[in-house]
């Protein structure tokens, strides 16, 4: 675990990302600008650090109704504004960049913070940006697998020789900056299936699973298959952090929690996703035994250490900020973190 | 309410007469109905690649928002080949899975021959019902003698296409009502 800089004695921890969507709050039916999206994604990477939030990341999505393109950037400009939270992407889509060139970016990120930054790479869910970026939708899959292992391999390796597809070869390449430690944390990004979470294991890297809804005994089967073909592929699944992520939004009581969050999901899911998220299956995310941690602090507490349990992961990543949720709610929830959800998980997950 | 006629097929005038024989129906009867129709032979629709129904552009994207901004959906369809059309199949294949979730569908079908009644039954009905479609139970069949010259000349058939209609509509409209029923139940 020390490789992904993770210490298991001080229990679970808690993230907070960012898809970088940019919405309007459907309530108002107004939009904030793109840059005061960002200075809210920034100082919002500020106020969880206060908080004691463990990690903060940052996505990409190539497309309408969102405002951190350059992920990588942004993520610089949290590292300066920050001290200790570790930060990271979510995700990068390794697929339709240069590996070098992700991996140079990356390394200075982990070097101006201190040792702090992280990738979580995945393929897109939204696909636009092959267009845009001159990829062909056919390659998805070889995109993908061939650009992440290149990755991988520079992050081991300060001399790298490498021939693929879809890159130039290198030739005893030095890949530089190098980050603090020599190597720094790379997850891969996995959807929920339990195919796409074997791949993970078979290649002996840490998994970051998406969980938009759904029982957590469903998501459990898939981490079981990651750490068995984790084991097939000759490494200790001891070694491996798993991190789980979703909704999450507290209020004072449940229905409150539904209340106040469900316009922002169905309404941005709407405009992002192409169709709305059913009320019928937001009502079931209340459920104790449902992965989304959507309800009062008690029982998103509850929901969290039922999901640890199950789950054994090391991290847990929230999305509070999806579909225009003003800041001021935004920041509401990160003082329940802080103040009541924080010291329940390291009380009950932390050793001694 | 949004009605879209969906005519699925580039081949012949059959489904299209009787197609306009519906939209005109729903016109007459409804006059506050928004009623779209596409005819499949006037748009260049392209096969399903895999992506995201919103990123196709042109005349495939215009197709499919279309379909998916629609209450419900009134498929006319040939057969060919003992089957529905590649064209049809291919609107199912640019949409997600749940695309008709919340939709009423309902199927008005033409056919050389009655040996044909039962491929809407076997073949359509199974992939609306994947993709989680209300579906209108009753479809309407009609028959090469049924028409002469892109006119429909048997009665029957008109009355079929007025319930066919008359179904849609009351559907539509009921399971609405359900639905916004429910959704105040859950209070958020």
């Amino acid at each position: 675990m020390e490789k992904y800089r993770i210490d298991p004695s001080e229990g679970l921890e808690f993230g907070l990302y960012t898809l970088g969507d940019h919405l309007a709050n459907p309530a108002t039916g107004e939009r904030i600008s793109a840059q005061q999206r960002i200075k809210e994604i920034i100082e919002l990477a500020k106020l969880a650090e206060q908080a004691g939030i463990h990690f903060f990341s940052v996505g990409e999505s190539h497309q309408d109704y969102f405002a951190t393109q350059a992920h990588s950037v942004v993520l610089a400009a949290i590292a300066q504004a920050t001290e200790k939270i570790k930060i990271g992407s979510s995700s990068t889509i390794i697929s339709t960049s240069d590996p070098v060139r992700v991996y140079e970016d990356f390394a200075t990120i982990d070097l101006i913070s201190g040792g702090r930054a992280e990738i979580i790479a995945g393929r897109a869910s939204r696909v636009g940006l092959f267009e845009l970026l001159g990829y062909n939708l056919r390659d998805y899959e070889e995109l993908f697998e061939e650009k992440f292992d290149l990755l991988l391999q520079i992050n081991e390796n300060e001399v790298v020789n490498w021939n693929g597809e879809f890159r130039a070869p290198l030739r005893n390449a030095k890949v530089l900056p190098r980050p603090t430690g020599g190597s720094m944390p790379i997850w891969r990004a996995v959807g929920g299936t339990p195919a796409s979470a074997m791949k993970a294991g078979f290649q002996g890297v840490p998994m970051a699973l998406a969980m938009l809804g759904g029982p957590v005994s469903h998501f459990k089967l898939t981490i079981d298959a990651y750490r068995q073909a984790l084991k097939q592929g000759g490494h200790n699944p001891e070694e491996f952090p798993v991190a789980t992520t979703g909704f999450f939004y507290v209020a004072e009581t449940t229905q409150q929690a539904l209340r106040e969050y469900y316009p922002h999901i169905n309404e941005g899911m709407k405009l992002t996703n192409g169709g709305g998220f059913p009320k019928q299956l937001f009502a079931q995310g209340a459920d104790p035994r449902s992965v989304m941690n959507v309800g009062s602090p008690q029982e998103v507490i509850e929901k969290i250490l039922y999901q640890h349990e199950q789950f054994g992961n090391q991290r847990y990543m929230a999305q509070l900020e999806f579909g225009g949720v003003p800041f001021e709610k935004v920041m509401k929830n990160i003082e329940i973190i802080g103040t009541e959800i924080l010291p329940a998980i390291k009380k009950y997950t932390a050793k001694k | 309410m949004k009605i879209v006629g969906l005519s699925g097929s580039k081949v012949g005038s059959k489904t299209r007469t009787a197609m306009n024989y519906t939209i005109k129906e729903i016109n007459g009867k409804y006059p506050d109905i928004e009623v779209d129709l596409i005819d499949l032979a006037d748009y260049d629709v392209q096969f399903s690649d895999g992506r995201s129904y919103w990123e196709y552009t042109g005349d495939t994207k215009y197709v499919a928002e279309t379909l998916m901004g629609a209450d419900a959906i009134i498929i006319g369809t040939p057969i060919f080949q003992a089957s529905i059309p590649a064209t049809l199949k291919n609107i199912f294949d640019l949409l997600p899975e749940k695309a008709l979730r919340d939709k009423v569908v309902s199927i008005l079908v033409t056919a050389g021959s009655a040996k044909h009644f039962l491929i809407v039954e076997q073949q359509l009905k199974p992939i609306l019902s994947y993709m989680k479609a209300q579906v209108v139970q009753t479809y309407v069949f009609i028959e090469e003698k049924d028409f002469y010259r892109k006119e429909i000349i048997n009665n029957d058939i008109i009355f079929r296409i007025q319930r066919l209609v008359e179904d849609t509509v009351v559907l539509a409209e009921t399971y609405a009502k359900v639905r916004e029923a429910k959704e105040a139940e859950y209070g958020f």
